[in-house]
């Protein structure tokens, strides 16, 4: 699975995509937040962070897998 | 009727021609630029990044309400990606209306909700550091 990363996310994991170990069990949004703080506790310091399934904002429940476009969202800033 | 896209050159000139209409009685025009401090500091530039498909997608959702909620003729959202420099536009929005408070009202909610749900990013440069604005509480 891959996850699309954007902004300050980008420079925190240090790349600008991140792919999922083989076998990481993920199958929700809420897992995958999990997983990433786990991984990378600076992630826990942002005010906010979304998740995106196939460009449209998911919730903690809504399921995942590996042919669906998933993008990290941190906080937006436009404007 | 609605013109909604992500550029490298905001062209305000471009935006009066895009919201003309007969029947409209105004046009409502925002337009963001780049401001010269943040937190008291002197920012150098900016640098704007987006999730350009999914940008579009939520400035269509925003422009789709907006459409549903005022009496709308004409619809303009556009913004900017890449380095702005001081004084520079970065996002243009504008609405045409019959009369002025539908063109003020649809003109705000569309600045203000792009601003909350957009994914567009923004990176000010000051002296000796950048920053990722609202990354942190």
């Amino acid at each position: 699975m891959k996850i699309i990363l954007f902004g300050i996310s980008k420079e925190i994991i240090g790349n600008n995509q991140l792919t999922l170990p083989e076998g990481h069990g993920l199958t929700t949004v809420l897992e995958l937040k999990k997983w990433l703080l786990k991984k990378y506790p600076v992630m826990g310091s942002l005010s906010a962070v979304a998740i995106a399934v196939d460009q449209v904002y998911a919730e903690d429940e809504t399921p995942i897998s590996d042919n669906q476009e998933i993008a990290l969202i941190p906080p937006v800033s436009g404007g | 009727m609605k013109t909604i896209k992500l550029v490298k050159h905001i062209d305000l000139n471009e935006v009066f021609g895009l919201l003309e209409h007969p029947e409209a009685g105004g046009m409502d025009i925002f337009v963001g630029t780049v401001r010269n401090h943040a937190h008291g500091k002197e920012v150098m530039q900016l640098d704007f990044e987006g999730y350009e498909p999914m940008a579009l997608k939520e400035m269509d959702k925003l422009a789709t309400k907006a459409l549903e909620k005022w009496p709308i003729m004409k619809l303009v959202m556009i913004h900017a990606l890449g380095p702005k420099k001081i004084g520079e536009p970065v996002v243009v929005i504008g609405t045409a209306t019959a009369h002025r408070r539908d063109a003020f009202e649809s003109c705000r909610f569309l600045i203000d909700e792009l601003k909350t749900s957009v994914p567009i990013w923004k990176k000010e440069y000051f002296g000796d550091k950048t920053v990722w604005v609202n990354a942190h509480p």
